[in-house]
């Protein structure tokens, strides 16, 4: 490998485009909710398995550790549809530019905070 | 097209078609969840046991549990090639993961049966 090639190692001058953060979040987002599934499946096992049970997870849900889970987990499937839906619209051949496509990341970045601060609203 | 032995047999149009089809049904299947939980009155639990047991969705739980097992078996794959390049150990952790997504599938369907 040639060694005289230039170096980049002033951090602050890279970052990433929007495009590529839309991507890494649709990946942490979808990875984050298969193992949310692990609580939403049991809460939703044990709330409907006995009325013991539904008081449990409503109690747990009334918590804040129950609160948190669920707004993360709501809150990375609101992301990970937004994301789909962009993919959608480029799979139809929209949005591919380097302008739209970051455009269209940073609309729905946009979208999700908001759709989540409400959220987060709605459960306190 | 390219469908070698490295591949496994598997080819890119078949998992692009399947990984929009399953989404296409976890996202109605999401939307339908919220709007129950916003029109539904304050839960008790035989209100909350009423709603799943219907007919329709017991089988659209069903179809959404599925979905999630076929779609997280093309994303989480697209994920491990990425980042886990030893093949070993990346088919040792899609093996876990791929028998956690069934038994995702398996607790729905018993529930189900119960409701």
């Amino acid at each position: 490998m040639k060694k005289q090639r230039p170096v980049n190692l002033d951090l602050n001058t890279i970052k990433f485009p929007p495009s590529a953060i839309s991507s890494i979040l649709h990946r942490v987002t979808g990875v984050a909710m298969f193992f949310a599934l692990l609580f939403v499946i049991w809460a939703w096992a044990a709330s409907l398995g006995s009325e013991q049970g539904f008081n449990d997870v409503q109690a747990i849900m009334d918590g804040f550790i129950g609160k948190f889970v669920a707004l993360g987990t709501v809150s990375a499937l609101t992301y990970h549809i937004l994301g789909g839906i962009r993919h959608g619209i480029m799979d139809m051949g929209y949005w591919e530019e380097l302008e739209s496509g970051n455009l269209s990341a940073n609309i729905i970045i946009g979208i999700w905070i908001v759709l989540t601060l409400i959220l987060g609203v709605a459960l306190w | 097209m390219v469908t070698n032995q490295a591949s496994m047999k598997r080819n890119g149009i078949q998992d692009w078609v399947s990984l929009r089809a399953t989404a296409l049904i976890i996202a109605l299947y999401s939307f339908y969840i919220a709007f129950v939980f916003f029109t539904a009155p304050t839960l008790t639990y035989p209100i909350w046991q009423g709603i799943f047991a219907s007919m329709f969705m017991k089988v659209f739980t069903f179809a959404a549990l599925v979905s999630i097992m076929l779609h997280v078996r093309i994303g989480l794959w697209q994920v491990l090639t990425d980042y886990v390049k030893p093949a070993g150990l990346r088919a040792g952790i899609q093996y876990v993961l791929n028998l956690i997504a069934f038994a995702y599938v398996a607790v729905g369907l018993f529930v189900l049966w119960g409701v």
